[in-house]
Formats: C-alpha cells, sequence, structure tokens
C-alpha cells in the first residue's frame, strides 16, 4: 500500500476511518446526551432491579410465582417462558395446517383448491394486530360459566377460556414416559438395521412388530408394573368459575388462534412454491413406477421440495416467534408485556428494551442456527 | 385422467365405443373431474360444499337480511342504538359505522377540515398508481415523489395558503397509515441502497460490519420493541437544548430504522442476482465505484427487485397498524377507539371487519400487481 490518494486500499483504509468514525461519533453523541438526561432526571442505571422484588401480577406462570415474594427477574423468566409456550405451539400448528393447506393449493379437486387459496389470499392481506383484536373479541363473547360449551365430556369452552381434564400425575407415568423414549431409541436403532440389511440383501426385515411392541407395549407394561394408575382431574362448575383441569386462557387462545390462521397462510405458500419447484419429470417417474398420488407426494416430492421450502420457513416461523409480542395488545403476559409493566414500574427504559431485545435476538439465532442445520442435513449431497 | 380407456385385446377390429359426448366436454364432464374425480374427491367436495354453503348463508343472514342499516337519533342528537341492541347475536350492526366512518377514516381531524385529509388519501393512492405504471420508471418520478410528498404536508399542516393550522397531535385514521407506510419507504429507501451497497463491499471490510451489525440487529427484533424504543428511549437520546420531537414522528423514525433493513435485504438480493459479467464489464470500461453502480449495476438489480419491494411494501403498510400499542391515531386506533364508546361497545366485529375490508383492498390490489409484473418479468426474460 502507497500513501496516495490513488491507490485504492489507501482510499478505502482512509473511507473507512471517515466512516466508522461518524458512526463511533454519532453513537457516542447519543449515549452521552442518554447519560445526561439521565443523571438530569434522576433515573437509576444498571441491572439491580432485577433482584427487588416484583409485585406483578401475573396470571400465567409455568413456574410457581407469587408476587409478594418474587422478583422481576423470576418475573421475566416467567415472561419468557410464556413467550416460547406461545411461540412453540404456534410452530408446530403452522406446520401441520400450513403443509395441509399448501397440499390442499394444488389438489384436483377444484372446490378444495379454490377455498385453500382463497382463504391464503385473504387472510394474509389483513394486519395481523388486527386479527387477533378481531378474535379476541370472538374470544370474549363465547358463553358465560353458566352456559359453557360441553363438546366432549370434561371440556369446557366459555368466555373464561377453555377448560380440559387433566392427568393427576404420578411415579408411574414418569417412568412410562421414560419406557417410551427408551422404545424411541430402540426403534431408530433396529430400524437402522433393517435398512443395513435392505442395503446388503435386498430384503427388508418386518420392523412393524418390533416397533409396536417398543413404542406401545412396553410403556403400557411399565405403567401396569406400577400399579397402573389413572386419575383424571375433570373441571368442574362452581359459582362464577371453574375448578379443577387445566386451563387455556382466553388471551392465550386468542393469541394462538391469530397467530397460527395468520402464519399458516406463508407457511402454505413456501409448501406450495416448493412443491411446484419439484420438476413435473418426478411426478411422471413415480407415477410410472406405478405409485399412487399420494405416495408419490409423500415419498418423493415433498422430501426432495424440503430443500426448497427450509429456507423461506424459517424467516416465516421468525416472523411467528416476533409477531407474538404482539400478546400485548390483547393482554397475555410474554416478554413484551411484562417488560413494558416492568419500565412503567421502575422506569428504567433502556435496561428494559436491552433485555427484550436481547431476548429476541437469542430466539431468532437459535431458529437460524437451528434451522440451518436441519438444511444442511437434507441438503442434496453432491459428489 | 382421461375419459377414454385403452381397448382390450377381444375389443380390436371391433368398432369403438365412445363415451356420450357429455362426459368428454361441457360443464358435466369439467365437474367429473375436477369434483367427483373419486370417492375421496366427492367426500371432499360435498363435505366442503357443505361449510361453504352454510357459512355463507349465515354470514348474509347475519349481515345482510337482518342487519340494521341505520338507527334513528334520539331528541339529544345522538344515534339511538335500540334497533341494534334488539339485533345483536342475529344481526349485523352496520349504523356503527355509518355514525362513526368519519371519525374511523380520519381521526380527531377537525370535521370542517376533513376535506384535507381526503385529498390527501387519493393523493397517495394516484402516487402508487403513477408509481406502478412503467411509463413513468424514470428519473421524473422522484420529481413527482417530492412534490406529491411536499403537498401531503401543506394539505395536512395547513398554516399556509389559508388553511388553518393543525397540529400532527389532531392527525389520524387513513392518513396516518397511508404516511407512516409512505414516508417510511421513501425515506428508508436511500438508506437501503447505501447498506446493502455496504454489506456488498469486498474492499471495507468495516464498513460491511456496520452494514450487517444493523441488519440483523433490526431484522432479529419485533417491530413492537423498536416502536417501544421510539416512545420510551428516543427521549433520552437527544440533547436538552433540543426539543423532543413528538411521538408521530419518532414513531415514523423507527419505522424508517425497520424498513431499512429490510429494504436492504431484497436491494442486496438484487445485487447478488446480477450475472457477474456486469461489474466486471463496467471495471472494463474504466468506470469508478460509484459510477459503476449508478449506471450500470442498481439500474439492472432494482428492476429485478421490483416485485419483492412491492411485497415488502405491503408488509410494511400492514406493519404499521402496530403503532396502536404506542397509542398513535392510526385506521387501526381509530376503529378500535370507535367501538370504546359506551353506546357502540358491543359492535367491535363489525367495525373489525370493514377495517379487514380496507386494508384487504390495498395489499390485494398491491399484490395482484406485483404478481403481474412476475409473470411479465419471467416472460421478458425467457425472450
Amino acid at each position: 500500500m502507497t500513501l496516495s490518494w490513488s491507490d485504492p486500499k489507501f482510499r478505502a483504509l482512509i473511507w473507512q476511518i471517515i466512516i466508522i468514525g461518524a458512526v463511533g461519533w454519532g453513537l457516542w453523541y447519543l449515549i452521552s446526551n442518554t447519560s445526561y438526561n439521565l443523571e438530569h432526571r434522576h433515573i437509576a442505571t444498571g441491572f439491580a432491579f432485577l433482584d427487588r422484588t416484583a409485585g406483578i401480577p401475573i396470571g400465567e406462570h409455568l413456574i410457581a410465582y407469587d408476587p409478594a415474594v418474587n422478583t422481576y427477574g423470576r418475573a421475566i423468566v416467567i415472561a419468557i417462558l410464556n413467550t416460547l409456550n406461545v411461540s412453540i405451539v404456534t410452530v408446530i400448528l403452522v406446520t401441520i395446517i400450513g403443509t395441509a393447506v399448501g397440499i390442499a393449493q394444488l389438489s384436483n379437486n377444484w372446490l378444495l383448491a379454490k377455498i385453500s387459496a382463497t382463504y391464503v389470499e385473504v387472510v394474509r392481506d389483513i394486519p395481523v394486530l388486527l386479527q387477533l383484536l378481531f378474535w379476541y373479541t370472538l374470544v370474549q363473547t363465547l358463553p358465560v360459566v353458566r352456559q359453557s360449551w360441553n363438546p366432549v365430556p370434561g371440556v369446557f369452552i366459555s368466555n373464561r377460556g377453555v377448560r380440559f381434564p387433566t392427568l393427576v400425575w404420578e411415579h408411574a407415568h414418569t417412568a412410562a414416559l421414560l419406557a417410551f423414549i427408551l422404545g424411541i431409541v430402540l426403534t431408530v436403532i433396529v430400524r437402522r438395521r433393517a435398512k443395513r440389511v435392505q442395503d446388503a440383501t435386498g430384503v427388508r426385515p418386518r420392523t412393524w412388530p418390533a416397533t409396536l411392541g417398543l413404542l406401545v407395549v412396553l410403556p403400557l407394561v411399565v405403567w401396569a408394573v406400577f400399579g397402573a394408575p389413572f386419575v383424571l382431574d375433570i373441571p368442574a362448575r362452581r359459582g362464577f368459575n371453574f375448578v379443577g383441569g387445566g386451563v387455556f386462557s382466553p388471551e392465550y387462545v386468542a393469541l394462538v388462534t391469530g397467530l397460527v390462521v395468520y402464519t399458516s397462510t406463508y407457511a402454505a405458500e413456501n409448501v406450495r412454491t416448493g412443491i411446484l419447484a419439484v420438476p413435473q419429470g418426478q411426478w411422471e417417474a413415480a407415477g410410472a413406477l406405478g405409485l399412487r398420488r399420494g405416495t408419490v407426494l409423500r415419498t418423493v416430492v415433498l422430501p426432495q421440495s424440503l430443500r426448497v421450502i427450509i429456507p423461506p420457513m424459517t424467516s416465516t416461523y421468525l416472523g411467528a416467534v416476533k409477531n407474538s409480542s404482539l400478546a400485548v395488545a390483547i393482554g397475555y403476559q410474554d416478554v413484551v408485556s411484562i417488560m413494558n409493566t416492568i419500565l412503567n414500574q421502575t422506569g428504567q427504559a433502556i435496561e428494559g428494551i436491552a433485555l427484550v431485545m436481547a431476548i429476541y435476538l437469542c430466539f431468532s439465532l437459535g431458529i437460524s442456527l437451528f434451522m440451518n442445520w436441519y438444511n444442511a442435513r437434507i441438503a442434496l449431497v453432491e459428489r | 385422467m382421461s375419459a377414454t380407456t385403452p381397448r382390450a385385446v377381444h375389443e380390436i377390429g371391433q368398432p369403438r365405443r365412445e363415451p356420450p359426448p357429455s362426459l368428454i366436454a361441457g360443464p358435466l364432464a369439467w365437474m367429473r373431474t375436477n369434483l367427483f374425480n373419486s370417492w375421496i374427491s366427492t367426500a371432499v367436495t360435498l363435505a366442503l360444499g357443505y361449510i361453504v354453503l352454510r357459512l355463507g348463508f349465515s354470514f348474509i343472514d347475519w349481515g345482510v337480511i337482518h342487519a340494521v342499516w341505520s338507527v334513528p337519533n334520539t331528541p339529544a342528537g345522538t344515534p339511538d342504538p335500540a334497533a341494534c341492541r334488539a339485533a345483536h347475536g342475529t344481526g349485523a350492526c352496520w349504523a356503527m359505522i355509518g355514525d362513526k366512518y368519519r371519525f374511523i377514516t380520519f381521526g380527531r381531524y377537525p370535521y370542517e377540515q376533513q376535506w384535507r385529509p381526503l385529498i390527501v388519501i387519493f393523493l397517495f393512492i394516484g402516487l402508487f398508481v403513477v408509481s406502478g405504471m412503467r411509463r413513468f420508471w424514470r428519473k421524473e418520478l422522484a420529481l413527482i415523489w417530492i412534490v406529491t410528498l411536499v403537498v401531503i404536508g401543506t394539505l395536512m399542516w395547513g398554516g399556509i395558503l389559508g388553511l388553518p393550522y393543525v397540529g400532527q397531535d389532531l392527525w389520524g385514521g387513513l392518513p396516518i397509515t397511508l404516511i407512516l407506510s409512505t414516508f417510511g419507504l421513501a425515506i428508508a429507501f436511500p438508506l437501503a441502497l447505501v447498506v446493502a451497497l455496504g454489506r456488498r463491499s469486498t474492499t471495507m471490510p468495516a464498513v460491511r460490519l456496520v452494514c450487517v451489525l444493523y441488519i440483523e440487529l433490526i431484522r432479529g427484533v419485533p417491530l413492537i420493541t423498536l416502536l417501544f424504543m421510539s416512545s420510551v428511549m428516543f427521549p433520552l437520546f437527544f440533547p436538552a437544548w433540543l426539543p423532543t420531537p413528538d411521538k408521530l414522528l419518532r414513531a415514523q423514525l423507527a419505522i424508517i430504522l425497520f424498513a431499512g433493513a429490510y429494504l436492504a435485504e431484497v436491494v442486496r438480493a438484487g445485487l447478488q442476482g446480477l450475472p457477474k459479467g456486469q461489474y466486471e464489464a463496467a471495471d472494463a470500461l474504466g468506470l469508478g465505484y460509484w459510477r459503476k453502480m449508478i449506471f450500470v449495476i442498481l439500474p439492472q438489480a432494482l428492476r429485478l427487485v421490483i416485485p419483492p419491494l412491492v411485497n415488502t411494501f405491503i408488509g410494511f403498510f400492514k406493519d404499521t397498524s402496530l403503532v396502536l400499542i404506542i397509542g398513535i391515531f392510526d385506521l387501526l386506533t381509530a376503529g378500535k377507539i370507535a367501538v370504546a364508546e359506551p353506546i357502540w361497545q358491543a359492535y367491535a366485529t363489525e367495525v373489525y371487519i370493514v377495517l379487514s375490508v380496507v386494508y384487504f383492498l390495498f395489499c390485494f390490489s398491491m399484490s395482484r400487481y406485483s404478481r403481474g409484473l412476475e409473470r411479465e418479468f419471467r416472460t421478458s426474460a425467457r425472450r
């Protein structure tokens, strides 16, 4: 590098110094303004507030929480768990419904194809926040507890949410669950061996008896050995509310419904374009082998289209997780909602918003990493 | 499925028995292949047909037959919702919209001056239509945008040309939605160009790092956290001697920051989609970096990404509804406040349906346009 303006490297260096200097100066200016303003308005700084008693009532918490005792830190952990709860359920439902609708759009049945296409077309052009408000209004117009719907014995749908029976958990169930997990591991091993035998001899040994035994019989036997306890906690009406059983709150129901309805349209479009990206010849070749349309779709086309589907699906999932922050508009206590309350109580806006951003960045990063790993796993292995 | 079947061996030499013409062409044949192709298809058609007809009839019943279209005024001059209350649950109350439509469209803008935001709405629509016509895709378009936006600002604020001044705190409704999304796009776009070029830079790693950090940071967090940042953190950023900008301007800043990152990724896709030969050809002509970009690369790259740009704009248009959460008076907020009024409280569904239709009309026409453009580009690329 020569110290001359006609040397591109020297020029690039000078430009970089100027630009970084400008950006750095801008940041420093904002920070100095902020610290001056904070001092001037006597706003505390730092994360010490996380250890103070929260005093925020939280309706839904997956871990124990008492506003009079627990700290802001624990409230935030609960908020993260609530966001995760909504996000995971949404992502699973979106995957199932989106795939179904995406395939339905390509159906031979004219009516089914048209209805799915209309659903996608209409729902994705309406803001998700508006849809959430709409669902929340709808949930609130459900009948009161006294006249609640009882579609299945033990399940009650009312404007207080959905009540459902829960299993009274005992050691036997834990043991059965462990047996089931063990069964899954053993099934995978059996299948692998079967595949090896098939590769070597061309004949695939029968695996379904082993699968059935490992996945169904083994857990049942373990459960029976422990005395086969089966007690349901069934909700019952008491006055103006229910007692017993589990509950999905109205806010949770509205939030998950709205997010799933909205996001599944994007998932459906991803699936549809992914399937269309598989060359027509693949359909024809599989058809020539005598496979039926459903089998062709399941075993030939979908595995190939996954490679096209996964990258846009990653951003769809990310969008769903980020949109779950709209929970604040309908009063479900997720990260943004609880942090908003904390901001109002402590006045520490900068720390609070920095925490929220850090949490969402972690979610985004986690999903991206997982999807990239999955994408690499199913990528076409070329020579 | 073809309607003719291959002939069996013993039929050869016999005169071929053709199926009746109604099974090859015409509505009956169409229904046979598209609706009643197999027993599964028939079942799906019947089930879906039943559901669609039933939902359709009950919606018409609720929305048209039993709907209340107008209500009389009480002696005090306020509407009397008795008719709506009587029809509640069986019929829609469109009278509520009739009473509130001006509030929903224009917010708290002074009643006698509401012709000004009305013209603004038409100016925005005209601006979109003109920008969509290929005849106007040249340098003058930027001038048209600047002039129109200035006229819009003059109309909204007033204070000159005999128009009384109307402060930003009184703006509301559809114009706010259009302003936030359009100004957001217009200002974020140049920012996005610079950031996208910075991210693609090969000679300046420090600049690239700054651009990557900006893009990934913004894309990793929900818009709502940026809006919260604008409402609680931006006031701390400004020096004490500067008056803090009002809420609307701060939200606009947040939307610009947000839009910049997403648009930058769209532009980057265009830059990557351009063949390398274009870059090399420009280099071979001896063009410097900026001339290469302005005269060779960007005109081609931007043309390539117009359809995704329109789609991104549709996203912003829907996302501006999130300003509801920080209390800015856009279309959705106006609708929500309209139903907060005691006499109309029970008719939120009607308002949400009308708002959905408005959002849908804007987004659907834009997405139709972008799809048409995509098809056109594909055919012109193939030629």
